[in-house]
């Protein structure tokens, strides 16, 4: 029992976090917004070029080889961020699913591409109304029927559907000429899917948790500079408290979505659990850390000029993606309802794991 | 990063159990609170884990330990649950000043109190508050006045759980009478039964009196009991409550036990229970789960060599509201039957739940208000300024 991160684990993470910290801050989001553009082409091929499209895909077909606790902060820190580009969604989740159909000629040609970084794959899985970034994919895996199909994006057509989140570029799709790939079907289809949906919902817990973060980080700065009656207002405690109180949430969200990252490849009903659970615990501190960031600001804080609505809308954006409150609620539910319960039970796996 | 427990720790577990499992009183023994003959089976089963070196695990062997690591002593801690052992009446020295002597005593204070404190020979109560001083501890005004070999202590300390039939206090003192807040208080301990001492039980909430007032007047010590240097006092007590409030005071088997009792309770009245309750439930249990994991992390860390700063006061937050809300997802569960004593003739199954509520009220309140914890999160995790 080691419940840490390896320092290999942590200086990755440190990589990313470096790389956008220079180039992704609010101001770049604002020149973002101001040209009309929801996704920075060059700030994409920087990450792009780090290799990690790649982390989660097996080195048998060329990919880094890593699990989720290599990639958990990552995600974190494109949530700190509010990343507009898909590196989470695709490194984390679509790759991995394309990956593990790459036995099919098709997928593997794909594949090859995506892990040299000339396209990028994304997934339409049926627990999303939309689409993300599908405008940037070459090829889009989807369910039809109880199938899983890679369409090639000349096959489709996408419709724009506008996100309250500005750096979110969703669609619904359309086929037009009906030509696709059958990548798998049956129990191998269900199951890649429900592991793409573990995925998904793991690495969006992770991005809530870093939005919590920086929201909370975000007020405090504030509180510090912000002076009423003649100090500054974080030196009172209905500010403090407000904020320690969303900072408190965070805490008790972030050893709950590692754990889920350390457990994902059980795939079981404790691991698939405990993702749920990070996801409901991430949103909840996510909204509870962006509204008191709002409330800090006061009246700053409802206008658009102050970042902390991109933070909120991001916030409010992923509480649904990969699963809603309600789905992950019920998914919890039959671990919580439906397996031994006690203290010998913190770390319980199915039989099969050991 | 390994979430699955090695085969030692494996084993250690299955020792536990087996040990648990027959030496565990089949009956509760009477509250410690409320009788000296309930606070004497509590001590007399200190003494019988003593004797399977069950005391304290994370001791070094020579003062009762086994020497094993933070990880160990969670397993432990589950299995202690686990088997519905009794409540340790022993609690405010093994797990608050217990750590603290280790740190910072002499050799011969810590030869000298840890063996005992471990076997039970000696029960402790901490005495830090004083009427004028509680969330503003700083404010404390009893004295340690130096007089040759030894320090007379006079003052009023309060709120001392276990204090009524308690051995030994732990005590915050000003040894500066020049001094002002912070600065010129030292850490003393005293007996109980020093000449000079009273001690006088405050009847608590639910009746029983688990704590008590302690009246100093006079009272002659000698010098080798001051735990740590002369005007230490203060950071010595506050790295103490970073011991109770984060890691130590709450374990997290604790609250998975009480969840695993509210979801059995559930179960027997779902059928009249509406959709929030449920949600109710399901939230109490993900949220002691969190609180495992949690300590489970910070023990990991810990045990390679971290230490445990203002993260203390998130946990202490944590488990206190979640106390109560587990609590109060019982209290709905049982409905209109919730405020009938367990003696009722139509009590039915309403168990322990309604003292469990009233104790979960303390919760934000001892070891350090809560509202004193946001300011120190606010503070040191967050970077505000001071008020």
């Amino acid at each position: 029992m080691d419940f840490r991160f390896t320092d290999e684990q942590t200086m990755t993470a440190e990589a990313v976090r470096a790389l956008l910290a220079d180039r992704c801050q609010p101001q770049d989001l604002r020149r973002l917004m101001q040209a009309g553009e929801s996704r920075d082409d060059s700030r994409w091929a920087a990450i792009v070029e780090m290799g990690l499209l790649g982390a989660l895909a097996p080195e048998s077909v060329g990919g880094l080889g890593l699990s989720e606790p290599d990639f958990v902060q990552i995600a974190e820190a494109c949530g700190y961020a509010a990343l507009p580009e898909p590196l989470v969604e695709a490194a984390g989740v679509a790759t991995p699913l394309l990956a593990s159909l790459a036995e099919r000629p098709e997928a593997a040609a794909l594949l090859e591409k995506v892990l040299a970084g000339e396209a990028v794959v994304v997934a339409a899985h049926p627990i999303n109304p939309v689409i993300a970034d599908a405008d940037l994919a070459a090829g889009v895996l989807s369910a039809r029927g109880g199938e899983l199909h890679l369409f090639t994006a000349e096959s489709l057509s996408f419709v724009r559907q506008p996100s309250v989140d500005p750096f979110r570029r969703l669609f619904t799709m359309e086929e037009t000429t009906g030509e696709s790939v059958k990548l798998a079907e049956g129990a191998v289809a269900a199951r890649a899917l429900l592991d793409a949906l573990d995925r998904g919902a793991l690495f969006a817990a992770a991005q809530l948790l870093g939005v919590a973060q920086r929201a909370v980080a975000m007020a405090a700065d504030y509180a510090r500079e912000r002076k009423q009656f003649g100090k500054p207002i974080g030196s009172y405690q209905a500010i403090k408290h407000l904020l320690a109180a969303a900072q408190v949430k965070i805490e008790f969200t972030r050893p709950v979505v590692y754990a889920a990252a350390a457990e994902c490849a059980n795939g079981d009903a404790f691991s698939r659990a405990r993702i749920s659970h990070a996801k409901l615990a991430a949103a909840d501190a996510a909204d509870a850390a962006c509204r008191a960031a709002v409330q800090a600001h006061g009246a700053m804080g409802y206008s658009w000029e102050v970042d902390v609505h991109l933070f909120l809308k991001r916030a409010l954006a992923l509480s649904g993606w990969w699963g809603d409150a309600a789905f992950h609620r019920a998914r919890a539910a039959t671990r919580v309802f439906g397996r031994p319960l006690g203290p010998e039970t913190t770390f319980a796996a199915d039989a099969k794991n050991g | 990063m390994d979430l699955r427990y090695s085969p030692e720790e494996k084993s250690f577990r299955a020792e536990a159990r087996a040990w648990m499992e027959a030496n565990v009183p089949r009956d509760p023994l009477p509250s410690f609170d409320a009788s000296r003959e309930g606070f004497e089976a509590h001590r007399a089963w200190e003494r019988t884990l003593n004797e399977g070196r069950w005391g304290m695990v994370t001791w070094p062997e020579r003062y009762g330990g086994r020497g094993l690591d933070l990880i160990r002593w969670l397993i432990f801690e589950e299995e202690y649950w686990r088997a519905g052992a009794p409540l340790r009446v022993n609690q405010n020295g093994v797990f608050l000043f217990g750590p603290t002597l280790m740190e910072y005593g002499s050799d011969e204070q810590k030869a000298r109190f840890l063996p005992r404190m471990a076997a039970g020979d000696d029960i402790w109560a901490q005495a830090w508050s004083e009427p004028q001083a509680g969330s503003d501890l700083a404010a404390v005004r009893a004295t340690a006045r130096r007089d040759g070999d030894g320090y007379i202590l006079s003052g009023h300390k309060i709120w001392s759980s276990r204090a009524v039939f308690a051995d030994w206090a732990f005590g915050l003192f000003r040894t500066d009478p020049a001094s002002e807040r912070h600065k010129g208080l030292s850490l003393i301990v005293f007996p109980l039964d020093a000449p000079g001492v009273r001690v006088q039980a405050i009847p608590q909430i639910d009746g029983e009196t688990g704590f008590a007032e302690i009246f100093l007047d006079g009272v002659r010590v000698p010098a080798d009991l001051r735990i740590g240097g002369e005007g230490d006092g203060w950071s010595i007590c506050m790295a103490t409550a970073g011991f109770e409030r984060g890691l130590m005071l709450r374990s997290p088997a604790r609250f998975q036990m009480a969840a695993k009792r509210l979801v059995e309770l559930f179960r027997a009245h779902e059928a009249s229970c509406p959709p929030e309750t449920k949600a109710a439930v399901l939230q109490a249990v993900m949220d002691t789960d969190a609180y495992a994991l949690s300590i489970y992390w910070t023990a990991s860390r810990m045990r390679a060599g971290g230490g445990i700063g203002a993260e203390a006061s998130v946990n202490k937050i944590f488990w206190s509201e979640m106390d109560i809300a587990l609590h109060r997802a019982a209290l709905s569960i049982l409905g209109a039957r919730a405020e009938l004593l367990r003696e009722a003739p139509a009590a039915g199954d309403v168990g322990r739940w309604l003292d469990g509520y009233f104790f979960s009220l303390a919760g934000p309140i001892y070891a350090g208000s809560n509202e004193i914890q946001k300011n120190i999160i606010a503070e040191r995790m967050l970077g505000l300024p001071r008020g």
